[in-house]
């Protein structure tokens, strides 16, 4: 698969050239340079894909299928516009001296590694290799978040780095079990055993004590890189005290990567139980995180941590929709993770601009951007809207599907949803109101900001609220059919 | 009716070789110290000497010495010798091993410590109610140890019974068990706090501080002390002989033909002399802790012995 | 009697995981440094000697490259990077105050029998040989856990990081005659780079937190946030930063 190197291979050569030369101006460029042969090489793969159906590679190591095909070019692509906006913002940051060269090369180095470790677990066939990447994913980003070496983000990356690195270790022994188990019924001696067609060709004679045995380690293992409540500590913390550009690709991408483990993995154990054990032990965990999330929002004063929780909230309707099942919530969580992730970025490249325009993350001393800078104003404001789910965004058509799936099938369950809606907008708001339209302080002024990312993302969330083109519909469908066995359609 | 009568006999003598035998341990593992130590060595006979010399001496009593003072060092020496008749040390299924089983051997042991520490606290000085609690502490933590060290025996074993298991292990052979090396561990450092050995309680010392077992029995004299001497020699080699054949049971006499009862004697008698050796180059090795440091000690102790039962519960059973 | 009946090398095997059992509770309770390091060293040892006679008894090649990686790893690599750590940092003579070691011992115990119970489900299943280790491999696992739970000093939370990927590898072991090559080599190379990872961070916090004290890294929960905004909504808002 020619394609599929060029995009995995790109980001790998990328990194290692951008550990030598990562601190010079040219830097950032290479950095931008190397996303867009990324991006491009990911878009016409799944082009390809769709039009000739699921495709493995020679030796069987990757897969590419409707699933994981969008969600490839969609990390390519947010990747892409957070390059393009990261480079005048480390400038800057090299400028006002919180970051220095050396850091600088370790920051666009471990960015495109980053980018490689994701898509390498999107686009790999063998759940050990899943794992590698993940523990990789994790890897490259923890000295990331520790970047402006203050105490706060040095104790945030510890916990991100000791959370994660334990639940994934949940993860592994996970994956330990369904090798197990498929060993059981497969016979050993095998070279395919732990290869994700494989074991969802065979899935229904895999064992199911062993399967539900692993799945809950699995679920804790993802589900803590995915942030659900109560494994999420480390979420709010690693998203705030990176630089902006790691808390847009920590927010947008890599919680959808550990979610899409997570949703392969349940089809696996789906198909061996005959329960919908999977399905409820993950409809129970977003809903908790979904709620709790939307509680803890009100009590923020940093902006970006008030964003983070609002991401665990995202994260936990989608874990909630993907474990509800059925070819309507499926659909409504892949949209979401679509137009989550493009939202969620926006917001955080937007709030980058705003707190370096205001100097602070502190949401009390954040004021007036609509009359400092309008354009960042304008982002904020209509991006905040975005996420919280109105109309004709995106997400509220998103939603707007889960909430009808939910009152298919758990009819009572629609009311916390909405409570929960409810909650989160009124936390977001509350706060958003006065750091937009409050009063600057005396001598604000508007700082150098790129909002071309953030303009064209929030474009195709709309895009994605009014009317989903015709091959996206397509492309979700088959990612549908795939996840839940029927057609939304 | 005779195959009775030989046993009974048989047991009788190896009640005696074991009584008569222990100084003669004693003995060797000063041997040995002292070579360790470079130091000139006392005769292998000595211990003998000492409580020939100890027996033809007067008994001086304290005024207020009751009854319990006068009659613990017999009630001691006693149960000792019940004791040593139980264990296996030549030969196996002999009469005397139904007396009691391993359970009842402790409990002798605890007959043995109760009266002791009773006598020290009978008296009134300080140093006799000060080793009387050390004491009573000390066995107070090792006892679940070796409860659940033996315990752990008895589970593979099949019974409490030490000539019964003894059997059993030698029938099973060589098997490498993870629960008999808990329970050996835990077994030996048991036996290191229960016979007053370092680190837990030097036995060569009278400086008032670190006395243990010294304290208690600090105001005998003449045939009582030799008495207690004589039994504490006894517990040793019971120890011994018990971590010896339960773990290594290869020798031990299970016919009583002369063959093999040589065969047992000098198989109990090479193992002695050499868990004796590594006694002395633990004890040389290793300093004395200080008192509050014995409980973590014998809590150890008590973690490996539930080791071995969980090991065995885990990895042994359930085929 | 049915464990006299295994061949002397699985009983080797299923002592030596018992031993590793063992070397676990001696990390757990072990307040000291230097023999903290060393007692990790030696399960590295236990597991490879355990892997290398899996190895011979299930004929199983590729295992032996999983003990040599082992070795390489886990009982010269790592240990000799969090020695060097440790003198750098100058801690290697520094004691943890435990807090009820022998409660974490109990604890332990605790879940040694839990992992037996989790366990039994898979062990009814396996045919292997070794399937009784696998309940040890587990409790491996959640000791490590209880360590880093147990510790404050963050060299002692890292031994119990690495320690729960020793269980994990020694599951994978005994419960599949281990993971794919490529697996096991990818895992390898996250252990290492986790473990040189550390090793940097323990500068930054030294840098910022003047300790490896891992109880005073408070100033990101909840709690603490309240407090500081509490405090400081009495005062005038400073300009700029």
């Amino acid at each position: 698969m020619t394609l599929l190197e060029v995009t995995l291979l790109t980001p790998l050569v990328g990194g290692l050239l951008l550990a030598f030369v990562g601190h010079r101006p040219i830097g950032g460029w290479i950095n931008v340079a190397v996303s867009v042969v990324t991006f491009a090489a990911s878009l016409i793969m799944a082009l390809d894909v769709f039009a000739g159906g699921p495709q493995l590679t020679t030796g069987k190591l990757f897969y590419i299928d409707a699933f994981n095909v969008y969600l490839v070019a969609l990390t390519a692509f947010v990747g892409l516009s957070t390059a393009i906006f990261s480079r005048p913002y480390m400038r800057h940051e090299v400028e006002i001296g919180r970051v220095t060269g050396g850091r600088l090369r370790l920051y666009h180095s471990m960015y495109q590694g980053f980018l490689f470790a994701m898509l390498l677990a999107l686009s790999t066939n063998n759940l050990g290799v899943l794992w590698v990447a993940m523990e990789a994913a994790t890897l490259t980003t923890v000295l990331l978040v520790s970047l402006y070496r203050t105490p706060e983000s040095v104790e945030a990356a510890w916990k991100y780095f000791i959370l994660c690195g334990v639940g994934i270790a949940q993860a592994l022994f996970g994956t330990v079990l369904v090798y197990f188990a498929a060993e059981q019924k497969l016979g050993a001696g095998r070279d395919d055993t732990l290869l994700w067609t494989v074991l969802h060709a065979s899935a229904s004679s895999l064992d199911p004590t062993v399967l539900s045995l692993a799945f809950v380690f699995l679920l804790v293992g993802y589900g803590t890189k995915v942030g659900l409540v109560p494994l999420h500590a480390w979420l709010p913390d690693a998203h705030s005290e990176g630089p902006t550009p790691m808390s847009a690709v920590l927010s947008g991408l890599l919680l959808n990567v550990a979610l899409y483990a997570l949703v392969r993995l349940k089809m696996l154990v789906d198909a061996s139980l005959h329960t919908h054990l999977a399905g409820y032990l993950m409809m129970g965990f977003g809903l908790v995180s979904f709620m709790v999330a939307g509680l803890f929002l009100h009590r923020q004063h940093d902006i970006k941590r008030m964003f983070s929780y609002s991401s665990i909230e995202h994260m936990g309707l989608m874990t909630y929709a993907f474990g509800l099942g059925g070819p309507l919530a499926t659909f409504g969580a892949l949209l979401h993770m679509t137009v989550h992730s493009l939202t969620k970025s926006a917001i955080f490249i937007t709030v980058g601009h705003a707190s370096q325009l205001a100097g602070t993350q502190r949401i009390d001393k954040i004021r007036g951007l609509i009359r400092t800078q309008p354009a960042v104003g304008w982002g904020l404001l209509i991006g905040t809207v975005a996420i919280a789910g109105f109309p004709p965004f995106g997400v509220f058509t998103s939603e707007f599907l889960l909430l009808t799936a939910t009152m298919k099938a758990w009819p009572w369950l629609a009311v916390p949803l909405l409570v929960g809606f409810g909650v989160a907008f009124a936390g977001l708001f509350r706060h958003l109101h006065p750091m937009v339209y409050g009063e600057p302080p005396p001598g604000q002024k508007p700082v150098h900001a790129n909002m071309l990312p953030v303009m064209l993302h929030l474009a195709l969330v709309l895009w994605l609220g009014l009317a989903i083109p015709g091959f996206l519909a397509r492309w979700f469908e088959q990612a549908t059919l795939l996840i839940s066995g029927a057609s939304p359609l | 009716m005779d195959h009775q009568l030989t046993a009974w006999i048989l047991a009788a003598v190896q009640t005696a070789l074991f009584v008569a035998a222990a100084p003669l341990l004693a003995g060797w593992v000063k041997r040995v110290k002292c070579h360790m130590q470079n130091r000139a060595a006392p005769s292998l006979w000595q211990p003998y000497r000492d409580l020939a010399k100890l027996l033809r001496k007067d008994v001086v009593l304290a005024d207020n010495a009751s009854w319990l003072f006068r009659a613990t060092p017999y009630v001691v020496f006693g149960a000792m010798l019940l004791a040593a008749a139980v264990v296996p040390l030549v030969a196996v299924d002999l009469p005397t091993d139904a007396i009691a089983d391993v359970i009842v051997l402790v409990g002798f042991f605890a007959l043995a410590r109760f009266f002791t520490a009773l006598a020290g606290l009978d008296i009134g000085t300080a140093f006799g109610g000060m080793g009387s609690s050390r004491e009573m502490t000390i066995a107070a933590l090792a006892e679940p140890a070796m409860l659940m060290a033996i315990f752990t025996l008895a589970m593979t074993a099949g019974s409490t019974n030490l000539s019964t298991a003894i059997h059993r292990v030698l029938e099973a052979g060589l098997v490498l068990r993870p629960s008999f090396l808990f329970a050996l561990l835990a077994l030996a450092m048991v036996a290191v706090a229960e016979t007053g050995r370092i680190p837990v309680d030097n036995p060569a010392t009278h400086l008032e501080l670190t006395m243990i077992h010294e304290a208690m029995i600090l105001e005998y004299s003449g045939r009582h002390l030799a008495l207690i001497e004589w039994a504490s020699q006894v517990k040793l080699m019971i120890y011994a002989v018990l971590i010896a054949n339960i773990f290594w049971p290869w020798g031990i006499a299970r016919v009583f033909t002369p063959e093999a009862l040589a065969v047992g004697v000098t198989a109990i008698a090479a193992k002695l002399a050499g868990l004796a050796v590594i006694l002395v180059v633990w004890e040389t090795v290793l300093a004395k802790m200080r008192i509050f440091r014995v409980p973590p000690f014998l809590g150890f102790a008590f973690l490996l012995s539930l080791l071995g039962m969980l090991t065995h519960v885990v990895l042994e059973t359930g085929g | 009697m049915d464990f006299a009946q295994l061949s002397l090398y699985n009983q080797a095997i299923i002592v030596f995981a018992a031993l590793v059992l063992f070397t676990s509770f001696i990390m757990l309770a072990q307040a000291r440094m230097l023999p903290l390091i060393f007692a990790f060293a030696w399960q590295g040892v236990l597991l490879a000697i355990v892997t290398a006679l899996v190895a011979f008894v299930s004929d199983h090649p590729h295992l032996y490259i999983s003990a040599a990686l082992t070795v390489a790893l886990k009982v010269f690599l790592i240990p000799w990077l969090l020695y060097r750590l440790a003198v750098r940092l100058n801690i290697h003579y520094d004691a943890e105050a435990l807090r009820h070691p022998s409660l974490l011992l109990l604890a332990g115990a605790g879940l040694v029998i839990f992992s037996y119970y989790v366990a039994l489900p898979i062990v009814q299943l396996s045919g292997l040989a070794t399937r009784n280790t696998i309940a040890v491999s587990i409790a491996v696992v959640l000791i490590g856990m209880l360590l880093m739970i147990a510790r404050k000093k963050a060299v002692a939370q890292v031994i119990g990081f690495m320690s729960i990927e020793n269980g994990l590898f020694f599951s994978a072991v005994v419960s599949t005659y281990g993971m794919p090559l490529i697996v096991e080599l990818g895992v390898a190379f996250d252990v290492l780079v986790a473990a040189i990872l550390f090793g940097v961070f323990f500068f930054h916090m030294r840098e910022s937190f003047d300790t490896l004290d891992v109880d005073r890294l408070t100033r990101l929960s909840e709690v603490h946030e309240a407090l500081l905004v509490h405090e400081e909504t009495g005062k005038q808002p400073p300009d700029g930063t």
